[in-house]
């Protein structure tokens, strides 16, 4: 039998605890002018060829935007996943589906900057 | 099992506790859309036979579907974490504000997916 007290001793605040709450709140602020670009682009884009979206991505502003916007994008929808898979999953599932969020995510986030890269330098 | 807090069954939603979900899972679906942006990368690096196939299922009727659903969860998103900031910074708390900022929230996000739609059917090729 363990006391209350015991067993909460060296399990306490690790005072890092807010760092995944703030850095969710930087790619929000981040992601606002960064999202509105691609959706203002994208309708520029309707129905654009393939020519036309190549010859848009390749530019460079175009290209490190869409960098940052992966980069911010994919780290605010781990962070996001994350809150959501803690709040409901409270199976042994927990640790896999964390895993698969983070994997999932900084996997896709690497593809799309390397397809982004591979447009701006080779395509 | 154990009841659930908030009793589903007898539940009645209002404007704030729909938000509030609609928030998760519009982030949630938004996630699928992000698998979309890589997979329109992917094929736009692949080449112009990969990038006509996934346009022209875009042009399609479902496709369309698919993109106006996706922007008004993009807009709704936007405008409720922009609302969300501001809670952060402690301010906007009191009931009335509450219901104000949400509905403000409703209104801009259903205007700007329809601006969105509109300006876009009139510069398409």
């Amino acid at each position: 039998m363990r006391s209350p007290l015991a067993r909460a001793r060296g399990w306490g605040s690790a005072r890092e605890g807010v760092a995944p709450w703030w850095f969710e709140r930087v790619t929000a602020v981040a992601l606002v002018p960064l999202t509105l670009w691609l959706a203002a682009s994208l309708i520029a884009l309707a129905g654009a060829d393939y020519a036309t979206v190549v010859g848009w991505l390749k530019r460079p502003l175009a290209s490190l935007l869409m960098v940052l916007q992966l980069t911010a994008l994919f780290s605010h929808l781990a962070l996001g996943l994350r809150v959501v898979i803690e709040d409901y999953v409270h199976s042994g599932a927990k640790i896999p589906a964390l895993l698969a969020v983070y994997f999932g995510c900084f996997s896709l986030a690497v593809t799309g900057i390397l397809a982004t890269l591979h447009i701006a330098f080779a395509g | 099992m154990r009841p659930l807090s908030p009793h589903l069954q007898i539940y009645r939603p209002q404007l704030t506790s729909v938000l509030s979900f609609g928030h998760r899972l519009t982030g949630v679906v938004l996630g699928i859309y992000a698998v979309v942006l890589v997979a329109w990368l992917l094929a736009a690096t692949t080449g112009p036979r990969a990038y006509s196939r996934m346009h022209d299922f875009m042009q399609s009727s479902v496709g369309k579907m698919v993109l106006v659903v996706g922007s008004f969860c993009y807009f709704l998103h936007l405008c409720g974490g922009i609302r969300h900031l501001f809670w952060d910074s402690g301010r906007g708390f009191e009931l009335r504000t509450i219901y104000i900022s949400g509905w403000a929230v409703v209104a801009a996000s259903t205007a700007l997916t329809a601006a969105a739609w509109i300006v876009g059917a009139h510069v398409a090729r």
